[in-house]
């Protein structure tokens, strides 16, 4: 799971669908739908008039302002437009220039020299160079800063700055993924006269737009930055304004008072009324039932295999989710899109499901605990039940630990649990997204359950490999080997429901929940 | 008759000093009882990446890399010299935050009892005046609407409703203090208010029903009938009179209730008041925050029966006598 989602299922939630539901029924006006299989902008008939205030509705505030500390969803996605990164993801998640214009891969793949941008200021009027870039990842390496992308720059050996346009990255080995991954807000450039306790009260980055204040549980506002290298953002400003509930967003919307919001129930997301569009977007983040192959019963290949044959992805989906997503493999990323039909039983099998249980020497039946989170995210507990009850047709009866969110995440950490009802997030690099996982020296290895030699040497060579083409085969055969081995249920992903107005345009929903594209948003 | 005055008011002021200090210790050691601490709420599971020096760096910026005693008595002791502590998440002191939200709290419980009050007592005087007949059925019917539709549902629909068909929902303009544009604050009252009015009133008409029901009976309205005091005297003047002390006791408690801020009403209407910092606090395992505006909105409990004794005073020349 990367940038957790404060959205979360509430208490209150369920009744307050059965009310919103009724009203709709009743007839009141609903929004416009569009599906986006690719990322489009939205509304974008007309160019953005120059000035403007627009008022983005959200759940909750940023938790911090401090890129490199940001995990929260709001945080992490306010700070995109606040602070700039090396490199960058555009809509198709091609990696495009950023703060560096231009870069050389040595031929070894192990230094990575960046051409910087000329003319970038820091918010406060402050030159942006290379000292910089150094500066930043050098206190992202400093175990005492507690940074989380620590690791990501983790082969990173030293850093050169030849002049204060250029910096260079020497690596351990080749990182064909490194320039992906230096896309997140946590790998932020900030100026080298800043500090973590200046940047937790204002920020000083060297994005399109800059803190202009921040009211505790009530909103940030966000102005145009004067120094911004690019086009200059066509709003004055930008307002996250918290309204904490999703219903009260879409009440917000219908009255006009906010432009803007992404929701995670597609029936709230429905109910905004008048003037409005909901785009719906395809996520990189999956739903899985994690299986913990170095713990109890989960140990033996074949109890897996059962397990996965006996689940009807579609179904659960249907059934927990109302149908809103779609059924995926382990790599989620379009370039990279694993098949959900090259796993062992592509469709539900429960004849192949008692030949692995016969293997297993479980003929009868096996029972197994399976840990699922409360109040983390939507559809937890329903895709629960609807897993177990298609398990208990073939025999393996699911005990739910319901666990409330802080125990689930104690005991995810720490791989205390056989196996896990899961919402993980996803990334548009295989490496990026399962890197951390499955080698047995990713940090993330323990809670995987799962490790091997082949799998081991499959990221060691995806990790140099500099030919798409290549790439794409071994991380097909990453997939292969996961499939085949049922390390994990993989069941689907879901979709992000944006809701703008029609006063608005420019903004791009994208498939990893990126808020980038408010850089180019304006009003008409 | 000084002194015992005296010691009744300092037997209250000790009792009350107990309940705070138990308030205290018991939400000092629930929080840390709670499964996960402030790394895990803010990081999720994203803390599994973390190596042990970055977990030990970020128990010193949490502050919970003290033993529970010492982060007891320095909350404790910082306390007396009126630091409630800092919120690392808003990067304010909480007192700044708290004195922020209690007067929306405040606000909004002083509107939702003038409504339960300006609902449930005529209601209830209304149904006692003919029991049996169609206002009484009424009334309790309206009671038990009152206890039995839940606020969270009211308050959703409502503002769905409202915002949908007539574009009415001031709340989702970004909360404004009454001084800042009391017509915009006004509005944004209204409907959490109706809300939790509404429910209130229900045991205000109950208690109001009861009360005069019981007072009617007694033999000084029957003296003062056969006198012969005007209705219209007698129900303001001798029954509800004497019938207040009861809706003085409930309209207290659901005060003291309502002070401890509505969680759900201020979480859907979007109000920045003390139920949704405690809230916000506790899933972000901010324990300085929640710590001291419990501690806060214990303080402005007992505040508040303290005044309700005082008002019994007033109100009944028989407290006073005794």
């Amino acid at each position: 799971m990367t940038q957790q989602n404060k959205w979360s299922a509430r208490p209150v939630k369920a009744f307050a669908l059965i009310s919103v539901a009724t009203l709709v029924l009743a007839g009141c006006a609903a929004a416009e739908e569009e599906e986006t299989a690719a990322p489009t902008a939205t509304q974008t008939e007309e160019p953005a008039a120059v000035g403007g205030n627009l008022v983005m509705g959200v759940t909750s505030d940023p938790d911090t302002i401090f890129p490199w500390k940001a995990t929260q969803f709001q945080a992490f996605r306010m700070l995109e437009n606040v602070y700039d990164t090396l490199t960058a993801f555009d809509a198709d998640l091609n990696v495009v220039p950023a703060l560096a214009e231009s870069w050389e891969v040595s031929a070894d793949g192990t230094a990575i020299t960046f051409n910087l941008r000329d003319g970038v200021k820091f918010a406060d009027g402050s030159d942006f160079d290379s000292g910089d870039v150094k500066y930043s990842y050098e206190a992202i390496q400093d175990e005492a800063n507690a940074a989380v992308a620590r690791s990501t720059l983790g082969g990173v050996t030293s850093i050169d700055t030849p002049d204060a346009d250029t910096v260079v990255l020497n690596l351990a080995t080749a990182d064909v993924g490194l320039l992906a991954n230096l896309t997140g807000t946590n790998l932020a450039i900030v100026s080298s006269d800043d500090t973590e306790e200046t940047l937790s009260t204002t920020t000083n980055g060297t994005g399109p737009f800059m803190l202009e204040s921040r009211t505790a549980g009530q909103n940030v506002i966000l102005a145009r930055n004067p120094n911004y290298w690019g086009d200059p953002t066509p709003l004055d400003t930008l307002e996250f304004r918290v309204l904490p509930d999703e219903a009260a967003i879409a009440a917000a919307m219908s009255a006009g008072n906010v432009q803007l919001a992404v929701f995670s129930d597609p029936i709230t997301a429905r109910t905004v009324a008048g003037g409005v569009t909901v785009n719906t977007t395809p996520q990189l983040g999956y739903h899985a039932l994690m299986l913990n192959a170095r713990n109890g019963v989960m140990t033996d290949k074949n109890l897996r295999l059962a397990i996965s044959c006996s689940i009807d992805r579609q179904s659960v989906l249907d059934t927990a989710l109302l149908g809103e997503g779609e059924v995926t493999g382990p790599i989620t990323s379009p370039a990279f899109r694993s098949d959900p039909n090259a796993r062992p039983c592509p469709e539900r099998d429960l004849a192949k499901a008692a030949e692995y249980l016969a293997a297993a020497g479980s003929a009868d039946g096996i029972e197994i605990d399976v840990m699922v989170p409360q109040g983390l995210y939507a559809g937890e507990l329903e895709i629960a039940q609807a897993v177990a009850a298609q398990l208990a047709e073939a025999n393996i009866t699911m005990n739910l630990e319901v666990e409330e969110r802080g125990t689930y995440i104690d005991r995810w950490i720490a791989g205390d649990f056989v196996a896990a009802i899961a919402q993980n997030g996803g990334r548009p690099d295989p490496d990026g997204m399962y890197g951390r996982y499955f080698p047995s020296t990713g940090n993330l290895n323990q809670v995987s359950g799962y490790s091997s030699d082949s799998m081991d040497k499959l990221f060691a060579d995806g990790k140099v490999e500099s030919d798409p083409a290549k790439r794409k085969e071994i991380y097909a055969a990453v997939s292969a080997e996961l499939e085949d081995n049922a390390v994990w249920v993989w069941l689907f992903s879901g979709y992000s429901y944006t809701a703008t107005s029609d006063t608005m345009t420019g903004f791009i929903p994208m498939t990893t929940g990126s808020w980038q594209y408010l850089r180019t948003t304006g009003l008409k | 008759m000084q002194r015992l005055l005296r010691s009744a008011a300092l037997r209250k002021a000790a009792g009350a000093l107990a309940t705070l200090a138990g308030v205290s210790v018991f939400v000092f050691f629930m929080l840390r009882a709670l499964p996960g601490d402030q790394i895990s709420a803010s990081l999720g599971t994203e803390a599994a990446g973390l190596t042990e020096n970055q977990r030990l760096a970020l128990e010193a910026y949490y502050g919970i890399d003290q033993s529970l005693p010492v982060q007891f008595f320095s909350w404790l002791g910082n306390l007396f010299q009126g630091d409630l502590g800092f919120s690392v998440r808003a990067q304010q002191p909480v007192l700044d935050l708290t004195i922020a939200a209690l007067p929306v709290t405040f606000q909004l419980a002083v509107f939702s009892i003038i409504l339960a009050l300006g609902i449930g007592v005529p209601i209830g005087m209304l149904s006692a005046s003919r029991v049996g007949k169609a206002r009484d059925v009424l009334g309790q019917a309206l009671s038990l609407l009152g206890l039995s539709i839940p606020a969270f549902l009211l308050a959703t629909t409502l503002l769905t409703f409202f915002a949908v068909n007539f574009g009415f929902n001031p709340n989702g303009l970004g909360y404004k203090t009454f001084f800042e544009d009391p017509s915009v604050n006004l509005q944004q009252m209204l409907l959490p208010s109706l809300v939790l009015g509404f429910g209130i009133s229900a045991p205000i008409i109950r208690t109001a029903r009861a009360a005069v029901l019981e007072i009617r009976g007694q033999d000084f309205i029957r003296t003062a009938r056969a006198k012969g005091v005007s209705t219209r005297r007698l129900q303001f003047r001798h029954i509800l009179r004497n019938a207040l002390i009861p809706i003085v006791t409930i309209t207290g408690l659901q005060f003291g209730y309502l002070l401890g801020g509505a969680v759900v009403i201020e979480q859907i209407f979007s109000l920045p008041g003390v139920g949704r910092q405690v809230l916000v606090g506790i899933q972000q395992k901010e324990f300085a925050l929640v710590q001291s505006t419990v501690l806060v909105i214990a303080a402005s409990f007992v505040i508040i029966n303290l005044l309700t004794d005082l008002l019994y005073r007033a109100i009944d020349p028989r407290v006073r006598a005794e």
